[in-house]
């Protein structure tokens, strides 16, 4: 039974999964790899095809020879063995042939590594920042940059929600780039080592932390692409996606325009901020969704943090001490520790509020509101 | 005076058998003893690495976090690394060092027995470290078995210390160890056993041995930048001040690939000794077998960076790299179909060690398929830190390594223990074993062509399907491992048939000219080879 109940559920499984490919709605194969949107992923497939097929080819001579010595060549049959045990020319061959093989494999994926290492040229130049646990994309001639976050509701992933379609695979905000254009990636990160993977565009490139590195794409069809973070970053490693979406020239360009608006508006905002006071209903509330968004990773939503690893704020001289100098740490971070800067993240708005949630939440009610300008104050000193 | 006179009495002893009680396996200079305390500590770390595997894969049966915190989920991948490579897979082929090369060679036990016996004792308190490291306050080494900087240097908790000092100690055991081989191989052969006579077991760990005593100094390097680094204001992997995170993965790899042929040299010679064995026919190109060994030891020092293409290397850099990797399925190729022609016209038979052989053979080759695809650098940027990368080394190193250990198990137990064990046992280890193995890493192929990352404990639903099967194959492959564990009490306790001193009717060498059980001492006066 022990021995059985694997084969029974696999081959259940096997014919589940038949139908499951047959009624797949996207190209997004689920046990290959994807030819992908580029001519660059393209030749990346079939590179990928070609040398699977090699090894096919080479695998069914090798296990041929093989499983016919094992049914043919059986003591229980009455074979009797042979006692060569050399053949300077057979071991020549088998040397020889495979080096051949190697040497015409060799060629084509060269020439698709030059290629992709290629960035010159370029259209548009996009830098590309990880931190833990989100991107960071600055258009380096359009004066725009943003956070990108994962999306996926946290009970979603907790299961008292259903899962949605793009489960882990959503985020708030995503990178919008132009098809048929050629874009340029500079890939870096604030902290550890990230890697920035778009499997549509077979770009995989390590964000190394004081280093750039470089790489390129440029898509041919219109689409909303995913991917994720490839190396192990930490504790939220599994939930930092990479979404993005490629429109036409002509739409990128609205896409930018809008964008600057919604700068100019943000900032006009800020302005009018600073000249009045938010009630405490509003900065608590706006406190805990920027809390939940970019604090409770490390310091959970209970404030009390991972023992060892990231501090509790509850009860800590920080949240209970002089307000400046949680101000500061919120905006500024703390070298040589996780805690990251959060100065260019958040908007003096949702500073402030989230500096007066983590006085107030957790039954602290110290009753201390913390309003925007005070935040503004800080950061002219 | 008093250890001086202990001692003494101690070597008196020897010479009529072992000690009684704890002492025999605490004081034990004996090659056997310590083979055989090497092989259980190494069977006790795969069964409790097996658990956090266990552990990974009951979180990974569905999506959503269900069991596991992500964080206690990165110190399960971390450790059961570890563990896995350190603890189980090392030990175990040093312990069938210890116990077969003195006996292949026809020399009297190993050359510097009391560094042996240190060298194995040092061991447990390396894993205790580790695994207590598990307890402290922030939890264990969360950062991967590859510990890249800066994730393990100033992003790690404090249990760091803990695995830099439990490193270090696995590694001062190996390099003993790795004397010890190098110093009896050359010296301690009897007269007549040339080098081009000696068996293919002998001469992969000879090998073998000079890899370790080459790279474990420079992973004792790494560890000791991390800890400076994380403790004492160094900044070699820190670019702020001057360092270069890349510069760890350099280091590592140059350790780390070298590594993962230390994993596999003994097995191809556990496999080469057991082929010929049951195919009644000498080995198929016995001096090739030799030179492809050779070969692809010194290829896996110029080879490393094939794991960093990723990294931003320089194209010239990663076209070498290429190259050389593809290069070393050339010799790794020989030896697969020397196996296949020593098969070829035999009249074969299949005893359990053949068995696992056979399949040693199919997924080994399996897994060097895939690790000649990852070895073609544009397509590795697809594949590389996705689940193809995590079935290949599975496939090299259970169905490689572990298999061939557990094949050498099955081939020599009888002589260790003087009694066949329990062959439907064994072949139903055998049939469970094999099933489960493919049905485990097998479809994480698919998942990770489809784009699945490594080291993830939540992913997107269209891997959920793949996942649950891999999972149940996972839960079935470590239960099956415990009908082996059940087996192999009941040979030592000597439940069983007694066996003759060749205990297979085509095996060849100086081991199945000793009685079964071995005595406790053999070859106190050399054997004569012709």
């Amino acid at each position: 039974m022990v021995k059985k109940s694997p084969i029974i559920l696999a081959l259940v499984s096997l014919l589940h999964y038949s139908e499951v490919f047959a009624n797949e709605a996207f190209v997004r194969s689920n046990i290959n790899l994807r030819t992908g949107v580029t001519d660059i992923s393209q030749q990346v497939y079939d590179l990928h095809m070609t040398i699977f097929y090699i090894c096919v080819v080479i695998g069914i001579i090798v296990f041929g020879a093989m499983f016919y010595a094992i049914i043919f060549h059986r003591k229980s049959k009455g074979a009797k063995a042979a006692n060569f045990h050399e053949s300077i020319k057979v071991e020549i061959a088998w040397t020889i042939i495979p080096v051949i093989i190697l040497v015409v494999m060799a060629i084509p994926a060269t020439k698709t590594l030059i290629a992709m290492e290629d960035p010159s040229e370029s259209d548009l130049t996009i830098l590309v920042t990880g931190s833990q646990w989100k991107w960071h994309y600055k258009y380096l001639e359009h004066d725009i940059e943003f956070y990108s976050l994962l999306s996926t509701p946290k009970e979603q992933i907790g299961g008292q929600w259903i899962k949605g379609d793009n489960y882990l695979l959503d985020v708030d905000k995503q990178l919008v780039i132009p098809t048929n254009k050629k874009v340029r990636f500079l890939v870096t990160s604030d902290d550890v080592i990230h890697s920035w993977w778009v499997p549509d565009f077979a770009v995989k490139k390590d964000a190394n932390p004081g280093f750039i590195n470089e790489a390129w794409t440029k898509v041919n069809e219109e689409g909303i692409y995913r991917g994720q973070c490839a190396e192990l970053c930490g504790k939220d490693h599994g939930f930092m996606p990479v979404v993005v979406e490629a429109v036409s020239p002509d739409d990128f360009d609205a896409w930018l325009a809008n964008k600057k608006a919604e700068k100019a508006a943000a900032q006009a905002e800020e302005k009018r901020l600073l000249a009045m006071n938010m009630s405490k209903d509003e900065l608590m509330s706006e406190g805990e969704s920027v809390y939940m968004g970019y604090c409770a990773a490390c310091h959970q939503q209970n404030g009390m943090g991972l023992p060892g690893v990231f501090p509790a704020l509850v009860g800590s001289p920080i949240t209970t001490g002089d307000v400046k100098a949680h101000i500061d740490i919120v905006l500024h971070g703390k070298k040589g520790t996780a805690m990251q800067a959060f100065a260019k993240q958040l908007t003096l708005k949702q500073v402030a509020a989230v500096v007066t949630y983590e006085r107030n939440a957790w039954g602290i009610n110290s009753g201390e509101l913390i309003q925007p300008k005070d935040v503004h104050q800080l950061l002219q000193e | 005076m008093n250890t001086l006179t202990e001692t003494a009495s101690h070597d008196t002893e020897h010479h009529h058998g072992p000690a009684k009680g704890i002492k025999r396996w605490i004081f034990t200079t004996n090659h056997k003893d310590i083979g055989t305390l090497y092989l259980w500590f190494a069977f006790i770390m795969f069964l409790v690495g097996g658990a956090m595997a266990m552990v990974i894969r009951a979180e990974l049966f569905q999506p959503g976090l269900q069991i596991v915190e992500p964080h206690f989920f990165n110190q399960m991948t971390t450790v059961h690394g570890l563990i896995m490579v350190f603890g189980a897979v090392m030990p175990a082929f040093t312990g069938m060092a210890n116990w077969m090369i003195p006996m292949m060679i026809g020399a009297p036990d190993m050359a510097l027995p009391r560094m042996n016996n240190l060298s194995f004792w040092i061991l447990p308190f390396a894993f205790l470290i580790l695994l207590a490291s598990l307890f402290v306050e922030g939890g264990g080494p969360a950062f991967g078995w590859t510990f890249y900087a800066p994730l393990s240097t100033t992003y790690s908790g404090d249990s760091t210390a803990l695995f830099v000092f439990a490193v270090h100690i696995m590694g001062i055991s190996s390099i003993m160890g790795a004397i010890n081989v190098i110093v009896t191989i050359w010296n301690m052969r009897a007269p007549g056993m040339t080098w081009m006579k000696m068996p293919l077991f002998v001469w992969t760990w000879f090998i073998t041995a000079y890899l370790l005593i080459a790279v474990m100094p420079v992973l004792a390097g790494a560890v000791t930048m991390v800890l400076t680094d994380k403790y004492f204001g160094t900044s070699f992997f820190n670019a702020a001040g001057g360092g270069d995170p890349v510069m760890f993965q350099h280091i590592f790899w140059f350790f780390g690939h070298p590594e993962v042929y230390i994993m596999i040299l003994p097995a191809f010679g556990i496999i080469s000794t057991i082929v010929p064995t049951f195919s009644r026919k000498p080995l198929f190109g016995y001096p090739s077998m030799v030179y492809a060994t050779a070969s692809i030891a010194f290829l896996s020092f110029i080879v490393w960076a094939h794991h960093m293409f990723t990294t931003g290397m320089p194209v010239f850099a990663e076209l070498f790299f290429m190259y050389c990797t593809m290069l070393i399925s050339v010799p790794t190729g020989v030896k697969v179909f020397n196996w296949v022609a020593t098969m070829w016209r035999g009249a074969l038979s299949f005893e359990v060690p053949m068995l696992f052989s056979i399949a040693f053979i199919v997924l080994f080759t399996l897994g060097g398929f895939s690790g000649l695809m990852l070895a073609i650098t544009p397509v590795d940027f697809q594949y590389h830190d996705t689940y193809f990368v995590v079935a290949h080394f599975h496939y090299v190193l259970v169905t490689g390594a572990i298999f061939s250990l557990i094949a050498a198990t099955y081939y020599w137990l009888p002589k260790w223990t003087g009694v066949m064990y329990d062959i439907g046992l064994a072949k139903l280890h055998f049939w469970c074993s094999l099933i489960s193995v493919n049905v485990l890493f097998f479809p994480m192929h698919f998942v990770g062509l489809a784009g699945m990352p490594r080291r993830i404990p939540d992913y997107s639903i269209q891997f959920a399907n793949w996942n649950q099967l891999i999972s149940l194959g996972g839960f079935a492959f470590g239960l099956s491992q415990l009908i082996f564990l059940a087996l192999v009490i009941k040979a030592c306790r000597k439940q069983g048939e007694p066996v003759p001193a060749k205990v297979w009717d085509g095996a060849h060498g100086l081991e199945w000219e000793v009685a079964s059980p071995a005595p406790y001492h053999t070859f106190t006066t050399p054997p004569e080879i012709k």
